[in-house]
């Protein structure tokens, strides 16, 4: 049968007869990387464009229309040594992208028009204490104005708008008093600037959107970059399928281009990318990445497949009845729905503030107004006055307390290896006092690993390792994968549903089932020890050896919830799993609280009594079963290797093979609560000090600009102390 | 004073030019690598041989 790959679904015209496609590069780092891709690239004949962005990690590459096949920029990157997979913007990816154009945009104008109109305010502020002629400071009153103006209602556009949405909907957010206080800052400027007055406040309001917009752009960019290393890693999974594209011919396609009524291919062990039903073949499927049921599953005609199925023993032809992203099972849907639903209830720690914020100061304004009207000031004077409380209170500084701290929160995090899914997780991950675990894929790492390697000689081990090089079924590889083997046996021969066998040195080699190789009477030893592993027989010659192979833990897990539970963080094991390896991981990593075999409307039920007692549930977990459980939970967590689903609901998501970023993910949260906390207080203490000033009417705008300026860098300066996470496990 | 005239828009005019260069390095996509242009500013000369990739 011939298989082609088809990467035509990622290939789009860039201008006349030239070609464009992204690539996912794994492993650039540095200057040297870039280089050698971009010449090894370029090289090749008919390409006009390879150009390396090394912040996204990706390769832009054009050609001649029609001269070239994306597969051979794939191939050449395999030769450089760079993993690579074409990349395709995901719209949400774009959207970020545009937003945080726009915020520098917008950021771009107000600086401008803050560096002028402070030009033309500073000579103002001197001029009034010696010798300006009043129309010389009306002029430069005047052009600010021409300057501030414009420049405020382009760059204040996300304020706005945001502000005029939160009150579209009925309710207010921290744009509402800096809307309010921006608009009016202005609008009084201009009125006494026609009244040849002697204070007007365009700097000041200027410069509030600028250090807003530097807030702003920081959290955007945030999100932004944390999209892309997310989207990289999607892509690099290299999610395929074998499409018929016609009797007896596959071509390898992605599965972005398969649609409902495809037939694909399913080889073993291989992962089913669709939904789909089986209409011919009979294998075993390991549905655990679904159910986290670790017992294989037996699929014959008529049997339904999910996406995140590994296929173990035979060939299966699948009808897809769902691609790639419409890929889920009703009831999972359903129960994912209604947990968001009750998720975005969640109040962030900038919306509580403001809620409160926003009443007290415009009360103060107002108070004041009055006050000095009834002391016996006119109502000019008393405005004005008025004016300048809410301009010297507008939340600058408070607009930045959260924002600069999540950003650098979230670099350290990404250092130690975890992403950040949605912007407040921080904060709720803060709170969390209770873990739930999910065991397969989540304790366990999601690939099989031989247990019993030490029992095995050597010598032994690494030829079965060599022999197994020739299978393609999982258990096989795993026995590769932890023999370290390289170099195949070239004779093997493999017998389909039994196991391989080679002759070498004139000795015949087994590998397989314990039937296969003539060792069932060895099988009970091993099972009995550890009724949880699959059983793989070696015989060399007369020699018989029994492989146990099994997820194994992960490497760092016993210290990962010795260092929870150091921190007076409950944890328990929710499991889809059958009792005995449940409790096996429970008794090995010291963990009383579990329960198995539970349903994930189970899930979801257990997480809502601990609710009800006033827990704050993390729910780290990975299989499509945890989706629902991972969206009702106060905040989640997922592997990398996690099911689209669950990955795509979880707040963050952890890489590589150790547990530890969960600690180190809990940590640096709580720290970055911690600052967030503290950066209110200051903002909060800046106004304390600042706010009768301004009701005893003697603030200018210099003043003004000073506290404002003073009271941000504040802030920023204490978020920075947000950068050490610490990424050992104490 | 009179020189004011002639300074004040001198002024606003480099900080307009100041702007637009941002706004045309926005556009023209200088700020979508920020890591990379950090290294491209010290990598060595490609080779004359090799057509230069370029935008």
């Amino acid at each position: 049968m011939h298989v082609s790959r088809d990467f035509s679904h990622y290939v789009r015209t860039a201008g006349e007869g030239v070609q464009h496609i992204d690539l996912a590069v794994e492993g650039v780092h540095c200057a040297g990387c870039m280089a050698k891709i971009e010449r090894g690239l370029s090289a090749i004949p008919d390409v006009t464009l390879a150009r390396v962005n090394l912040t996204d990690r990706r390769v832009a590459l054009e050609w001649k229309a029609g001269t070239l096949d994306p597969a051979r920029f794939i191939d050449r990157l395999e030769e450089l040594g760079y993993k690579a997979y074409p990349y395709e913007t995901e719209s949400a990816e774009a959207t970020e992208v545009a937003e945080s154009r726009f915020l520098l945009r917008c950021l771009g104008v107000a600086a401008f028009a803050t560096m002028n109109v402070m030009m033309l305010s500073i000579p103002v502020w001197s001029g009034n204490v010696s010798d300006m002629l009043p129309e010389q400071r009306d002029f430069f009153h005047w052009l600010s104005a021409l300057i501030a103006l414009p420049a405020a209602a382009y760059a204040g556009q996300p304020f706005f708008r945001s502000a005029w949405r939160a009150l579209s909907a009925k309710t207010t957010n921290m744009d509402v008093p800096i809307s309010i206080g921006v608009t009016l800052a202005l609008g009084m400027s201009v009125v006494e600037t026609i009244n040849h007055a002697e204070h007007a406040y365009f700097d000041a309001a200027i410069m509030l959107l600028t250090f807003l917009l530097v807030g702003r752009f920081l959290d955007q960019n945030m999100r932004r970059r944390t999209r892309a290393v997310a989207g990289n890693l999607a892509a690099l999974k290299a999610e395929t399928a074998a499409k018929f594209v016609g009797p007896g011919e596959i071509s390898q396609v992605p599965v972005a281009a398969i649609y409902p009524g495809d037939i694909v291919l399913l080889r073993p062990g291989e992962r089913c990318a669709v939904d789909g039903t089986v209409i011919e073949g009979r294998s075993e499927i390991d549905q655990s990445l679904i159910t986290g049921e670790t017992l294989y599953v037996t699929a014959g005609q008529g049997t339904p497949v999910y996406a995140g199925s590994m296929n173990i023993s035979g060939s299966l032809r699948v009808r897809v009845s769902a691609a790639s992203e419409a890929t889920l099972l009703a009831e999972i849907t359903r129960l994912l729905d209604n947990a968001l639903q009750a998720r975005s209830r969640y109040m962030r720690l900038a919306d509580r503030a403001s809620r409160l914020y926003a009443p007290v100061v415009h009360a103060t304004a107002l108070v004041t107004i009055l006050g000095w009207v009834i002391a016996g000031a006119g109502w000019h004077d008393a405005i004005v006055t008025g004016v300048a409380v809410l301009i010297i209170t507008c939340p600058c500084a408070l607009g930045l307390a959260i924002p600069t701290v999540q950003t650098i929160a979230s670099g350290a995090m990404f250092r130690s290896g975890v992403l950040l899914n949605s912007g407040d997780a921080i904060e709720r991950l803060a709170e969390a006092d209770h873990v739930i675990f999910d065991k397969t894929g989540t304790l366990t790492l999601p690939d099989l690993d031989v247990m019993n390697a030490a029992d095995i000689p050597a010598d032994v081990f690494e030829l079965a390792g060599r022999l197994a090089l020739s299978s393609h079924h999982p258990v096989a590889a795993a026995v590769a994968q932890a023999s370290d083997a390289r170099s195949p046996i070239v004779s093997a021969v493999e017998e389909a549903g039994q196991g391989v066998r080679a002759v070498v040195d004139g000795i015949e080699i087994r590998l397989g089932r314990p039937s296969f190789c003539g060792a069932e009477t060895l099988v009970s030893d091993v099972t009995n020890l550890d009724p949880e592993a699959s059983v793989v027989a070696f015989s060399k010659g007369s020699e018989k050896f029994i492989l146990s192979v099994r997820q194994g833990l992960r490497p760092d897990a016993q210290a990962v919830i010795a260092a929870l539970k150091a921190r007076n963080i409950g944890i328990e094991i929710l499991s889809g799993d059958r009792e005995p390896a449940v409790i096996a991981a429970a008794h090995a990593l010291g963990i009383s609280e579990w329960r198995a075999g539970v349903t994930p409307a189970d899930k979801i039920a257990r997480i809502e009594v601990l609710k009800q007692r006033g827990m704050k549930v993390l729910m780290v977990g990975d299989g499509m079963n945890d989706a629902p459980s991972l969206a009702a939970a106060h905040v989640s967590m997922s592997p990398i290797s996690a099911a689209h689903l669950s990955q795509a609901t979880a707040d963050l998501i952890f890489l590589g093979r150790p547990l530890a970023p969960v600690v180190a993910a809990i940590d640096a949260s709580r720290k970055a609560l911690h600052l967030m906390r503290q950066n209110l207080w200051l903002a909060i203490g800046y106004n304390v000090l600042a706010v009768p000033v301004a009701i005893s009417g003697v603030v200018t705008p210099l003043i003004a600009a000073a506290a404002m300026s003073g009271s941000s860098i504040l802030v920023m300066v204490n978020s920075l102390r947000a950068r050490g996470a610490s990424r050992e496990i104490a | 004073m009179e020189i004011l005239v002639i300074l004040v828009p001198l002024a606003l005019m480099l900080g307009l030019a100041g702007l637009a260069a941002f706004l045309w390095s926005l556009r023209s996509g200088q700020y979508d690598d920020l890591d990379g242009a950090a290294w491209r500013a010290i990598a060595d000369d490609e080779p004359p041989q090799e057509a230069p990739a370029k935008r």
